[in-house]
């Protein structure tokens, strides 16, 4: 049992360096990957200095294309990845070899979070300075609390997709985009949630970012604290207890199906 | 019966691979079925470097993805050294591999090293042994200079090389080889195949259980040769004995100075089993196979050839080949068999 547990980490960690080397090998992506969001959140921020927004607005927004990078590296990186690992022929051979497939997706998502923390933090640091967001950050342990639950809870959604897209064919890019744009708006990336209708907000709080986004924008930039934000921790608790054994499920049923009907390693179905 | 004995019988008892009635059904077009396995009974012995020949869609990706527990079997029963592929498939896949033809998984950004670094640790190798196996294997197939380059730079030789490497990685009991000198060139594929030999015949036994619809890989590289066609077996011995059964039959090769010959008259030719044709654009000629019942079928084609107006160049008469065979079995060659599938 700890023999298996150990190898299977080994497997986690070898999965999480091969993110981490390819996703660094080639520095200038690096550049790109933080140049083109400053430039859209500068958009925003312009607009909302052209229409006398407080300067709070600006932290928003920055905060929010933060943590865009995670989401679509969540949609890029982990949902679509096991589509394209059984389009170049790794996904046969992570089957063929004795381990947990659960192991495969822990490194692929510990692998992107250390690669996206990177750009994030660049594009925090960059925005923060450039755009002189005011913070008014009271309790940085649970801004930490806040901030690590809502990259699980969004990782282990991401290694649910990641099960789902594996058999759902050539079509998967479509569907990253139809969930990219949609979710952007819902979970109020560039604005507060709180501003939509209640009936849109009630259809985004299915989604764990909004509870993130909003959690960690109230600690850094309205400067509130833990009992402030406790809806928000449990909810984020919630998704994680309800995600993280679904993607275990959903993974083990997807094989099954995929072995029976023979489409596991069917390229450009 | 003494417990000794008892094991002993067990012992013999266990093949390295054994299926018991094997059939894979898959949904087809409009609805129907498509049998790719239609009750498959093979045992492969250890050490033993078994061939699966057939034309494309034959079913021997299928036999292989089964064994390999990438697939489950619609009926019957698979065993890997004892072990269920559908009761127990971790057991098995400790003691597999498998390299496919004209594929190679791994990160094209990373180096050949970096690429079996990462594979060895999908068998829990520890970082050192696996460095020490890396290089080996590297020196083995005679890649070592590419150990640093990425793969995405690599030749698909260099690729199949390395796709062979990882394959071996894990010392595995055995091997499963799917087409694997597809699209590589002569001397490539020699040299694989003479790797992939001395592998399996090395002290430490392996198992080869090779694919491949080229004639003469599988008798260049097989002990034994089971002939696969529309999911059945139609004969499994070993290549020199499939051969020698067939000396009975004549084989010819028969040269015609002719592109546009229409080869559906030999149906009608009494005592013909089988044939093959092959245009040749350049020369303009078409070279028939032709497997035959007895030798007076080469004469009665000459002069039909003759009626038509058609210029015999030469009439040889040939050694029986894994093609004449295959043949002989079906009634037609590889090609003829997937144009009439397709």
């Amino acid at each position: 049992m700890i023999e298996d547990l150990v190898f299977n980490l080994k497997v986690a960690y070898a999965r999480l360096w091969v993110r981490v080397k390819g996703g660094n090998r080639e520095p200038h992506w690096i550049l790109t990957e933080v140049t083109v969001p400053i430039l859209t959140l500068s958009a925003y921020v312009y607009l909302y200095k052209m229409l006398n927004a407080p300067a709070e607005f600006a932290g928003f927004v920055v905060i929010g294309g933060t943590m865009i990078a995670f989401w679509s590296n969540v949609l890029w990186n982990m949902s679509a990845q096991f589509y394209w690992e059984k389009e170049t022929g790794n996904l046969q051979m992570y089957l063929v070899a004795p381990i947990s497939r659960m192991a495969i997706l822990l490194g692929m998502a510990v692998g992107s979070i250390v690669n996206t923390a990177l750009r994030a933090v660049a594009i925090l640091a960059v925005g923060i300075l450039i755009f002189q967001v005011p913070i008014f950050l009271r309790d940085p342990a649970v801004a930490v609390l806040i901030f690590v639950l809502t990259i699980v809870a969004l990782y282990t959604l991401g290694m649910l997709f990641a099960s789902l897209f594996l058999l759902y064919g050539r079509e998967a890019w479509h569907t990253v985009s139809l969930l990219q744009e949609p979710v952007h708006f819902l979970s109020g990336f560039y604005f507060p949630v709180r501003y939509l209708p209640f009936l849109i907000q009630l259809v985004a709080s299915a989604i764990p970012i909004t509870f993130g986004l909003d959690g960690i924008r109230r600690v850094i930039i309205s400067g509130e604290t833990a009992i402030d934000v406790l809806p928000h921790v449990a909810a984020l608790i919630i998704f994680i207890l309800i995600l993280m054994p679904l993607s275990k499920l959903a993974l083990n049923f997807m094989e099954n199906l995929g072995k029976k009907e023979g489409r596991l390693t069917l390229r450009w179905q | 019966m003494s417990k000794c004995a008892v094991v002993t019988l067990r012992f013999e008892l266990q093949h390295c691979i054994e299926t018991k009635n094997l059939v894979r059904v898959f949904k087809g077009p409009d609805k129907g079925i498509v049998k790719a396995l239609d009750d498959v009974s093979v045992t492969i012995e250890e050490g033993e470097i078994f061939g699966l020949l057939g034309p494309n869609g034959a079913g021997k990706t299928t036999f292989i993805k089964i064994l390999s527990t990438l697939l489950l079997p619609t009926r019957g029963e698979a065993y890997v050294k004892g072990f269920s592929v559908v009761k127990e498939p971790n057991k098995v896949r400790k003691i597999i591999n498998l390299v496919s033809g004209g594929e190679t998984p791994g990160y094209g950004i990373l180096t050949v090293r970096e690429n079996l670094w990462f594979f060895s640790q999908l068998y829990g190798l520890p970082s050192s042994k696996a460095k020490e196996k890396i290089k080996l294997l590297m020196r083995e197939l005679n890649f070592e200079e590419y150990a640093n380059a990425r793969m995405n730079k690599l030749s698909s030789g260099y690729k199949q090389r390395l796709n062979l490497a990882r394959g071996l990685i894990n010392d595995p009991d055995i091997l499963f080889l799917d087409e694997p000198t597809l699209g590589l060139d002569v001397l490539t594929a020699k040299n694989l195949r003479d790797y992939m030999m001395n592998w399996a015949k090395q002290e430490r036994k392996g198992t080869i259980l090779l694919t491949t619809h080229y004639m003469a890989e599988a008798d260049e590289m097989c002990d034994r040769v089971a002939i696969i066609d529309h999911g059945r077996i139609l004969a499994c011995d070993s290549p020199q004995t499939l051969k020698e059964n067939l000396a009975k039959n004549p084989s010819a090769k028969i040269e015609i100075s002719s592109t546009s010959i229409n080869s559906d008259f030999l149906k009608s030719i009494h005592g013909i089993i089988g044939f093959t044709q092959t245009r040749n654009i350049q020369t303009g000629t078409t070279t028939l196979k032709v497997v035959a019942r007895d030798e007076s079928a080469f004469s009665k084609i000459v002069s039909k050839m003759t009626e038509e107006n058609l210029k015999v160049l030469t009439v040889s008469k040939t050694e029986p080949t894994l093609e004449d065979v295959y043949i002989s079995l079906v009634g037609k060659g590889f090609e003829e068999a997937e144009a009439a599938d397709s």
